[in-house]
């Protein structure tokens, strides 16, 4: 950008920093003019709402036609527990529900397995079998609700699980609505979940996609995601970058099947994360829609204009609350969601602010809610769309992160010989996108130390820690771990044995021979046979994923 | 001349959050430490194996997963079997204040939590490292 002279006046009132640079480490200019934006063309580059690219909303009438899905994840303990606090949020307002499961369920594993022991429903629900989804979802009609799962390798088996639960209720495929995470590329890259290798991970998403567009058409079959990107450290041009990047590489991945773009793409949805940096979040917004757009028409020739809306959910970033002075986070969530609603999100989840402590009590996840109603209902903030567009400032940034954004993603094409599917493998493989996060980590936290970044409360206006607000933490009853070894052991003595050993030996056939493997899951599921039953199959065909120790 | 203070930095269990205890790898390296890294997915027990056989001073185990009272407790209990008493057991990651006394109470000597600074943590290493050196001398 243009440096401009300083003036003798201008000298008289010097800046109070050297450098102003964002959470990222991006630096931000005085002051922004004609001069940064005069190539921006407003037909080609912003567009109206709801048209190519799509730049200033996906939709014609954005939030007066219909407010973002406020949609709290949740999910703790057993299904009991959670089925309890999915009817609380349904009741306080909530619009969609979304699940948050336990690690030995994200890993695959189930409650008896000797490395669940301590993790049995502490960071989310326990699931093992189709008995614990009857739970969660009793009194809970399919039809009416769109439910989101926080869930990676054992995507298949809990999507299973949903369409079992629907016709168990009587309710069409065609009408389940919500979404699975499924996005195994960004667990290889920074959230670190994982049960078989990357590109048999790849062909079990697919298999997921070739399966779903038929049979459950309203449902998001992936959530391709920058949340965790950022959350291990990453800035918010490489959480974009990485995760259109992850994007085009299922693309590709669709389209080696035979799969044809405009049958797909229009069930892809994104998920990103919203950081201090007011407008660098909505820059980074903005520019994800028109990377998207421009990707999906012109590089991969989609047609129906489905397909070239990028259409994401936000979450505030968790990895910027404080642990000290927990109420300060309230106030930080609310900027976060405020850049989030600016930068034009479907959905969003505010996060409670004890959670830098552990998980959210009840009266932490009401304020969360309430500040997304505040933003919607008495801000006036979502009564125009796209207010910030031509803003010297937004408009300038937008252009400088998506121009930086597109460097990396070229980068990876490179790496993969012009296939950005083989760019992102390899990048995996050499490590590439796990040192360009950990360095951008190592980098802020340095930048912390020195007070270049500033932390309320915790490098700027600290108090003594004796006198820092205590809040109530939720705490994890062990005994759900006991309850839950003790139905699925329950449930494995019930099930038809045969039935189980069946299913799960058709399943493996499946896998061996390369034919997709949903409607073998779907059957070995009807079986109740159990998540760590599932996935120990397509281990035993594919092998683990052990990822080489690197700092 | 002293010789260099060596560290294990482990993650046990399931969780996948390493953010934090690549940082602090790094930033215990930057500051002259001989750092070893388990990588992910490790049990408490063979978190112990490596530290035995790397012949390290300090072990600093990151949880974030909430499961951090099974898994010190199993990795204290063999450190204790193989006699690791000149050892140095760190934690780090989301730990309630109500579990702190908890743990430390089980032999765990500092724990860092978010916003901690690795500056903190490299002068808390240092001090203890000393005290246990000259105890042994």
């Amino acid at each position: 950008m243009k440096t401009h002279v300083q003036t003798e006046r201008e000298k008289k009132s010097p800046e109070r920093r050297e450098r102003f640079i964002t959470v990222s480490n991006e630096e931000i200019a005085r002051l922004y003019t004609p001069e940064e934006i005069k190539e921006l063309d407003y037909e080609r580059d912003l567009g109206y709402p709801g048209e190519y690219p799509y730049t200033r909303g996906v939709y014609p009438t954005m939030y007066r036609g219909r407010l973002w899905t406020m949609r709290q994840f949740a999910g703790f303990g057993g299904p009991e527990e959670t089925n309890q606090r999915f009817k609380y949020l349904l009741k306080e307002g909530q619009t969609g529900l979304s699940t948050a499961f336990d690690m030995p369920t994200l890993m695959g594993l189930d409650s008896d397995h000797p490395l669940a022991d301590g993790e049995v429903g502490v960071e989310g629900v326990a699931i093992a079998t189709l008995r614990d989804f009857e739970i969660l979802f009793d009194g809970i009609p399919l039809d009416r609700v769109s439910t989101s799962f926080t869930i990676n390798p054992s995507a298949p088996v809990i999507y299973a699980m949903y369409i079992a639960i629907g016709d168990q209720q009587g309710v069409d495929r065609k009408k389940l609505r919500g979404t699975i995470q499924n996005d195994m590329l960004k667990e290889f890259i920074a959230q670190k979940e994982w049960v078989v290798p990357p590109r048999p991970s790849v062909d079990l998403i697919v298999d997921i996609f070739e399966f779903g567009i038929k049979e459950t058409p309203k449902f998001n079959l992936i959530s391709i995601s920058g949340y965790h990107i950022r959350e291990a450290g990453s800035t918010a041009v490489q959480e974009l970058a990485f995760t259109l990047a992850d994007g085009m590489a299922y693309v590709e991945a669709a389209l080696q099947r035979g799969l044809e773009i405009d049958e797909f793409a229009p069930q892809l949805s994104f998920f990103f994360n919203s950081h201090n940096s007011l407008f660098e979040e909505i820059a980074k917004f903005r520019a994800a829609r028109r990377i998207w757009a421009r990707a999906l028409r012109e590089r991969y020739g989609a047609q129906n204009p489905e397909s070239w809306k990028l259409r994401f959910h936000t979450q505030t970033a968790g990895c910027s609350l404080t642990e000290q002075q927990p109420l300060n986070n309230i106030i930080r969530v609310t900027l976060q969601a405020l850049a989030a609603v600016l930068g034009g999100t479907q959905s969003l989840h505010t996060n409670s602010y004890d959670e830098a402590l552990a998980l959210p009590t009840e009266e932490a996840v009401r304020i969360a809610l309430r500040t997304q109603q505040i933003i919607a209902y008495e801000s006036g903030v979502a009564d125009t769309i796209d207010p910030l567009a031509g803003s010297y400032f937004v408009e300038a940034l937008t252009n400088e992160v998506e121009r930086k954004a597109l460097e990396y993603i070229h980068k990876i094409e490179r790496l993969g010989h012009g296939s950005i599917l083989e760019g992102v493998f390899r990048g995996i493989e050499q490590g590439f996108f796990q040192r360009e996060i950990a360095q951008a980590a190592y980098e802020y936290q340095k930048q912390v130390e020195s007070g270049e970044q500033t932390i309320v409360g915790v490098n700027k206006y600290t108090i003594p820690r004796e006198q820092d607000q205590k809040v109530p933490t939720l705490k994890i009853d062990p005994e759900v771990q006991r309850r839950q070894i003790e139905r699925l052991k329950r449930v494995r003595e019930e099930r038809d044995a045969r039935a189980v050993a069946g299913a799960l030996h058709r399943l493996e056939e499946a896998a061996r021979r390369r034919q997709n493997t949903m409607p073998y899951i779907l059957e070995a599921v009807k079986a109740y046979a159990s998540v760590g039953e599932i996935m120990e199959v397509l281990k035993k065909v594919h092998g683990a994923y052990r990822e080489p120790a690197m700092v | 001349m002293d010789r260099p203070i060596r560290v294990l930095m482990a993650k046990a269990g399931l969780d996948g959050h390493d953010r934090g205890v690549k940082v602090v790898a790094r930033a215990l390296r930057d500051a002259g430490m001989e750092v070893i890294y388990t990588g992910l997915h490790n049990t408490p027990e063979q978190v112990v194996k490596a530290a035995l056989q790397e012949d390290v001073d300090v072990i600093g185990l990151s949880i974030l997963s909430g499961a951090h009272l099974a898994i010190f407790k199993k990795a204290m209990n063999s450190m204790k079997q193989s006699g690791m008493t000149d050892v140095l057991l760190l934690g780090g990651g989301i730990i309630p204040d109500e579990d702190k006394p908890i743990l430390e109470q089980m032999g765990v000597k500092g724990l860092f939590g978010p916003g901690a600074s690795t500056q903190e943590i490299v002068e808390f290493i240092r001090r203890e490292v000393q005290k246990l050196r000259s105890a042994v001398l």
